[in-house]
């Protein structure tokens, strides 16, 4: 192990890394605590200039006046529409492309797969204009669909790298076997490979679900009313209109920071498989 | 389908013949939905955008439903070389690029301090993680709260140690650097997991023979563990470099790309061409998106390039 195990080096020293750790983490975390507290912080004791002092009381009215006073329960609802089919399509559909790079051998699998992985890393503006043009074209700028459609498609490269690898990694004898009893490719993939996903499907529900949520982008290039915009999106037009109001904008980050962070800590163990591409073994 | 069942009732083994070309359709099948949006949503814009950048446009078509861009050639390109907000995104970029790459001694540096077993060391790993989940609009909006002139922190910071605070969203020379500290904060969140992930899996008897020899710190970071974490380091060099020239949110929430547009990147002036403020220039913006996709297209083939050596030695 690397580096050497604290528990081996003198007491001085393993005292002095328990008082570090925590140190570490609160500078660390520092700037999200420091919004955390405003976001509690009542609007007078800004007004008098006690930004880091005793706060005079908590502020739960700061989170109810978001939710009352501006449609942020709005933009988390469609933040949640655009999310939710995301997931399901982009998982969906790159289960299928993923089985069908992993499992059969045909002479334009190196290039279809490479062909994913290289468009999963391209810059947003080169697709920006076409993309937004076509969905203008079908009627479907500023609505939830639209920009689910085009995230499902994009986040299907990501996805298929990741399922790619991983039913490469399963033993390819059950394949085999199941062929030699005479089952059908669908029944392959349905009945023998689709079970053993479910490690695969939970990190990258997690992962997409992360990164869709956090968009701010597309959320821009594809959506501009309060009907279909998300809440990163929602969040900056609002930040326009709050200017200064720091204990609004601190309630209105955390809000919008909350579904990813619970996420993550429901699912730790399936997100760091996703991040890690799998490569990392 | 019917077609395949005829080929296959005339070849000699009939089971085996329709399953030979239930294998041959098959992969396609699986492909076909995936395949076809990715082409829709993903290739083809990449070359209409190109396209595109030899044209002028304002994105609007006539009354019967034209197209009335004009065709310039490379005029648009011959127009980004004067250009200097173009000037200030590209030199911003390369700031981007370079200084962004920090993150991987530090995400290393957090990864190294936090790789033990102490009680409750699961749930620091958690929460020093806590920044990469969070969407970078709200990042943004934090560190805006962080630098914020007369009360923000950094401001009191640098008014206690030189006596006069530092307004430095509003600072031209020092405004990009700010954004990329705010970039850098996640960015090591993300590095500091893939090493934390490598080092879980260093050989421990390579490191015990190596004590052995007397390798210890530096020697045997340098000469022992870090070989080990290539595989991390290769894909943290990737995510890091992807992630610089992606850089649009931070600079859209904190600064929109000012004071006087010297906080520039190439994907945020992009934008304001071909959607912002200064009217609908779809062709000069498709130009401009074209150069970035250029300078990330030498990554991403270094990363397919590796990629293919790797399976072909499997």
């Amino acid at each position: 192990m690397f580096p050497r195990p604290i528990q081996q080096s003198s007491a001085g020293v393993q005292w002095l890394y328990t008082i570090a750790l925590p140190v570490a983490l609160l500078v660390w975390l520092f700037p999200l605590l420091g919004v955390a507290l405003t976001s509690l912080r009542p609007a007078s004791d800004l007004a008098q200039g006690n930004y880091f002092g005793m706060p005079s009381g908590i502020a739960w009215e700061n989170y109810i006046y978001i939710f009352t006073q501006t449609p942020i329960g709005q933009y988390m609802l469609n933040s949640l529409w655009v999310t939710l089919p995301t997931v399901v399509g982009a998982v969906g559909l790159s289960l299928m492309t993923g089985f069908a790079l992993a499992v059969y051998g045909f002479r334009a699998n190196i290039l279809v797969f490479f062909m994913f992985v290289a468009g999963n890393f391209v810059p947003f503006q080169i697709l920006m204009v076409p993309v937004r043009d076509m969905t203008l074209q079908l009627g479907m700028y500023d609505t939830w669909y639209g920009l689910a459609l085009f995230h499902i498609a994009f986040q299907t490269g990501f996805c298929t790298l990741f399922m790619r690898n991983f039913i490469k990694a399963l033993p390819y004898e059950l394949i085999e076997a199941a062929r030699v009893e005479g089952v059908t490719e669908w029944r392959i993939f349905w009945f023998i490979v689709l079970p053993l996903m479910r490690p695969a499907i939970a990190a990258l529900s997690v992962l997409v679900f992360t990164f869709i949520w956090n968009d701010f982008f597309w959320a821009t290039v594809l959506t501009q009313g309060v009907d279909s915009q998300p809440i990163t999106a929602g969040l900056s037009s609002l930040n326009g209109q709050w200017i200064a109001q720091w204990h609004l904008v601190s309630a209105g980050s955390i809000l919008a920071a909350l579904p990813p962070v619970l996420m993550f800590f429901l699912m730790q163990k399936h997100f760091i498989a996703g991040l890690t591409l799998g490569a990392v073994k | 389908m019917a077609q395949a069942a005829q080929m296959a009732s005339s070849a000699p083994d009939v089971r085996s013949g329709r399953r030979w070309n239930q294998r041959t359709v098959a992969p396609w099948l699986f492909l076909a939905p995936g395949l076809f949006m990715f082409t829709v949503y993903v290739l083809w814009p990449i070359v209409q955008s190109i396209t595109l950048s030899f044209y002028d446009w304002n994105g609007l078509y006539n009354r019967d439903g034209e197209f009335t861009g004009t065709f310039v050639g490379l005029g648009n390109y011959a127009e980004l070389m004067r250009d200097p907000a173009f000037d200030t995104s590209l030199w911003n970029n390369l700031k981007w690029l370079v200084l962004y790459l920090l993150a991987l001694p530090i995400g290393l540096f957090i990864a190294i301090f936090l790789n033990q077993t102490v009680t409750g060391i699961r749930l620091y790993k958690s929460l020093f993680f806590f920044p990469f989940v969070i969407s970078q609009v709200v990042v943004g909006l934090i560190f805006a709260w962080f630098y914020a002139p007369n009360f923000g922190l950094f401001y009191l910071l640098t008014e206690a140690i030189t006596g006069k605070g530092t307004a430095i969203l509003a600072d031209p020379d020092l405004v990009t650097y700010g954004i990329i500290v705010a970039g850098l904060w996640p960015q090591i969140a993300y590095v500091m997991i893939l090493y934390l992930t490598g080092l879980n899996n260093v050989a421990p008897d390579q490191i015990e023979a190596a004590r052995l020899d007397g390798a210890k710190g530096w020697r045997m970071l340098w000469y022992v563990v870090l070989p080990q974490l290539r595989p991390a380091t290769f894909i943290a060099v990737i995510v890091t470099v992807i992630g610089a020239l992606r850089s649009f949110d931070l600079v859209s929430i904190m600064t929109t790309g000012g004071p006087f547009g010297s906080s520039r990147v190439l994907s945020y002036y992009m934008f304001e061409m071909a959607l912002g403020e200064f009217g609908f220039r779809m062709g000069y913006g498709a130009a401009i998106a074209v150069v970035l996709f250029a300078i990330m297209m030498v990554f991403i083939s270094g990363f397919i390039w590796k990629m293919w050596r790797d399976e072909k030695e499997r």
